[in-house]
């Protein structure tokens, strides 16, 4: 794990996330954090999970970032005229970011080095999923069905009106 | 590179996630700082799997793929949600949403 590739991408993910959170403009958000989830997925490659990246960049860029952008476009009527900006959130959120900074640099046990690294192929991960996770993947097939069937009904016109 | 370098960039962005959910007023934007705190915590499962001393089963990658699906799926009923909201009250502005009977 290179130093180098580990500041660029963390500068690139939380310059991205920052510009999501504070950016008025809302189309321009939604692609921030689409260039943010690449940088997470770029993590994730550093760290050794390829497998979880190409997840990452699948469900969040392919499918989650498409459909904000979908909701945009069908909601944006009052986008302009309702800029207000909660200063309590900022205090709030640089409160918890100081706390678990100082929980992260008090605990010694976790200035460790890496550990010796374990490829982790993508046929070991479906063996795994279908063996040892049968039991969780089937219940995650359920709720994703659910999901499915109540984004459909929530968003379905009432024809009785 | 230690295990806490990483732990802080995930803070860091766990607190960006949260201030987009607290100071937004527009009701999508509350549900892009939720999926920023769940991509934090599914880099801090990746991270804790990868600095353990000997990897032998790849959990924190199992439990970052289920983390995943279940963001999705969160995220595609809230934005179901927000549609319904937007039909009702022509607005998606959370401020104005204050009241609970149709």
């Amino acid at each position: 794990m290179s130093a180098v590739a580990f500041v660029i991408i963390s500068i690139l993910t939380l310059s991205a996330a920052l510009a999501a959170a504070t950016n008025p403009k809302l189309m321009h958000a939604a692609l921030s954090f689409a260039v943010m989830f690449v940088g997470i997925s770029a993590f994730f490659f550093l760290l050794g999970a390829e497998f979880v990246g190409l997840v990452q960049i699948f469900v969040y860029i392919g499918a989650v970032a498409v459909l904000i952008v979908f909701t945009i476009l069908l909601t944006r009527h009052d986008q302009e005229k309702t800029r207000g900006f909660n200063w309590s959130g900022v205090v709030i959120s640089i409160a918890v970011f100081a706390g678990l900074v100082w929980a992260i640099l008090g605990t010694k046990s976790l200035s460790v080095a890496p550990g010796r690294f374990a490829f982790v192929s993508v046929r070991r991960i479906g063996e795994l999923l279908m063996i040892n996770y049968a039991w969780p993947l089937l219940c995650v097939g359920v709720l994703l069905t659910a999901a499915l069937i109540g984004a459909l009904i929530l968003v379905m016109e009432d024809k009785r009106e | 590179m230690t295990l806490s370098i990483f732990l802080i960039v995930s803070a860091a962005l766990f607190s960006i996630g949260l201030l987009a959910a607290l100071s937004r007023r527009h009701a999508i934007f509350i549900l892009i700082g939720i999926e920023m705190m769940l991509a934090a915590a599914n880099i801090n499962f990746i991270a804790f799997w990868r600095f353990t001393a000997t990897p032998t089963q790849p959990i924190g990658v199992m439990v970052a793929i289920f983390a995943i699906a279940i963001a999705a799926a969160e995220a595609a009923v809230g934005l179901a949600m927000v549609i319904a909201v937007y039909r009702h009250f022509r607005s998606t502005n959370v401020d104005q949403l204050n009241q609970l009977k149709g």
